[in-house]
């Protein structure tokens, strides 16, 4: 089921062990091919091949400043201002990190959610409608079916349904996350990347959001940047582990936390650094 | 018993720091004291002449605020002066709202060009350039709107050139960079966070300036368009020396008029204290002091108003 491609000790120093996911049911739909990404003339990543799943969750851990945020940030070119990205990013046989590639048009199937919630001063329902308005969708009954399917697939309808006139601003943390999620997944994205969405969330809220997410894989392939290594273990398929601008583990998330072949990886899932 | 003694007159000790603390906060409340006297002191100074018109002169005040005819010194048929501030509210007003209509759309340009499209370029070249035209005293903003806007207007409307559009064109000038650099204020206080949530929904970056940034900026924007608005009103110089100083009606933009300010400073050296011409132009000075302090009003109330959203 799995190909072993283990570059342990061989060009660099470092130990490495990255197994990228093979299974029929679950084909590749994104994978980077020699990523770098460049803040002006320091390199943020220089090593971070992965190759990602369909309708499966894939974890980015590590340590701060270890720069999974950067990788999962470069995969829709949210970095395109702030960063140099070299390399290739190929999205179901197409590299979208080329200067042709419409970023909007791209950005629709690769959505994001960011780690603070961050939903627009509008009200619940005008935070959803955004997108698809500025693609040009006006009918009514249109936008009030999406509404309705994005909310329920977020989890936040019960919630809601009375208040969608109200501002997003006076939802909780955890319903703005969702909300955030909600609107992310109105213009029906392929990809959905996560960067650290729980980290502003209460535990219950958490956990309500991680049972999201398992359900949302069904339809969605999920990328979670996240310093929970327990979130990581509960909800996702693989588990890449990063350090200092480099992939030093990827493999599935079991073999990661029970039987982990790089030390530092071992140190940093059983909490002895980072 | 000893020790806690000691203890106790070194904590009741007046330190030099305490004391400089002591002297420190004198210093500054008596420089409050001071600026609150001389606020409260011009106020009332200016209420009480320019009320003396009404109370001392016998003018009526709704003659004054609607009558057409301003020539303080002569009395008409029926033997009552001709204190009419209407042409110079009119004027004013008209300078004000067609400055700040015209320099509107260029300041938010700028400032959206500043910091949403190229901000290097905006901090590099157009903040020290928006910085400068700030500081340019307004009698050279006068005297260049007198030897080319005038002119100028003359050739393509006719007339003599003077008038509310010269007016107008100068004030644009004078106002924009304020409105500029206020509405950049506006756009930075919108959280990066907006933006990044707007483009990774697949948002152009215009449509997140226009649908996300500008509209989260609102309120800032329009106290910048307030704060343009009440520097336009209270100018004298630069727009007494274009707009004519003839305290008619404005019948077009290219008749001469008169505002507010512009018979204030030609007027003020040429009456005698506490006579009826001299009280008049008191009565104006006072309609432009309550007229800035609802401008202050305005931005307040959209301060507050921006702060619940």
């Amino acid at each position: 089921m799995f190909v072993s491609n283990d570059v342990s000790n061989t060009e660099t120093m470092q130990e490495r062990h990255i197994v990228q996911p093979r299974d029929a049911q679950h084909p590749i739909v994104l994978s980077t091919e020699e990523l770098h990404v460049f803040y002006g003339k320091k390199e943020a990543i220089y090593e971070g091949d992965l190759q990602f799943a369909r309708n499966q969750i894939t974890a980015l851990i590590g340590p701060s400043g270890s720069g999974k945020s950067t990788y999962l940030r470069s995969l829709n070119r949210m970095n395109d201002r702030i960063a140099t990205v070299t390399g290739r990013i190929m999205y179901r046989g197409v590299d979208i990190n080329q200067p042709a590639i419409d970023v909007y048009e791209m950005r629709r199937r690769v959505g994001m959610v960011f780690q603070r919630p961050n939903p627009f001063a509008k009200s619940i329902y005008d935070n959803i409608a955004f997108a698809l308005r500025l693609r040009g969708t006006t009918d009514k009954h249109e936008l009030d079916e999406i509404v309705e399917t994005s909310l329920k697939q977020a989890a936040l309808w019960n919630q809601v349904k009375d208040d969608l006139n109200k501002s997003a601003l006076a939802l909780s943390g955890g319903q703005a996350q969702r909300l955030c999620i909600a609107r992310a997944i109105a213009v029906k994205p392929d990809i959905l990347l996560l960067d650290e969405p729980a980290s502003a969330l209460d535990p219950v809220s958490t956990s309500q959001l991680e049972d999201t997410l398992l359900e949302l894989k069904k339809q969605y392939t999920i990328i979670i940047v996240t310093h929970n290594m327990q979130q990581a273990g509960r909800i996702s398929e693989y588990t890449a582990f990063f350090n200092q601008g480099r992939v030093l583990e990827y493999d599935t998330t079991s073999h990661i936390f029970t039987n982990p072949q790089v030390q530092i990886t071992s140190d940093y899932v059983s909490g002895n650094f980072g | 018993m000893k020790t806690t003694q000691q203890l106790e007159r070194q904590l009741k000790r007046h330190s030099k720091a305490a004391k400089l603390e002591i002297w420190g906060k004198v210093v500054s409340f008596s420089a409050l004291l001071l600026i609150v006297a001389v606020v409260v002191g011009i106020i009332g100074f200016v209420a009480s002449k320019g009320i003396a018109t009404f109370t001392s002169n016998h003018v009526s005040l709704w003659d004054f605020l609607t009558e057409k005819k301003w020539n303080p010194g002569i009395t008409d048929a029926n033997g009552k002066p001709e204190v009419g501030a209407l042409p110079m509210i009119v004027g004013s007003f008209l300078i004000t709202i067609l400055s700040a209509v015209v320099a509107t759309p260029f300041a938010i340009g700028t400032a959206v060009f500043m910091n949403e499209i190229s901000p290097n370029k905006g901090a590099k070249i157009l903040q020290p350039v928006t910085e400068l035209l700030v500081g340019i005293p307004s009698v050279v903003y006068g005297f260049i709107g007198l030897s080319v806007v005038v002119p100028a207007t003359r050739a393509i409307f006719g007339g003599s050139g003077f008038g509310i559009l010269s007016g107008t064109c100068v004030l644009f000038v004078m106002i924009l960079p304020t409105v500029t650099s206020m509405s950049v204020d506006a756009l930075r206080s919108v959280p990066r966070y907006y933006r990044e949530a707007s483009l990774a929904l697949g948002a152009t970056q215009w449509q997140t300036i226009y649908k996300v940034v500008l509209r989260a900026a609102t309120p800032g924007l329009m106290t910048a368009v307030v704060f343009g608005m009440a520097r336009a009103f209270g100018e004298a110089l630069a727009v007494q020396m274009v707009i004519g100083n003839a305290a008619l009606m404005p019948g077009s933009l290219v008749d001469p008029a008169a505002t507010l300010t512009s018979v204030l400073t030609t007027g003020i050296g040429n009456t005698v204290m506490g006579s009826l011409q001299n009280n008049a132009l008191w009565s104006l000075a006072l309609v432009l002091l309550l007229m800035s302090l609802v401008f202050n009003l305005i931005i307040r109330l959209i301060g507050r108003k921006g702060r619940l959203q």
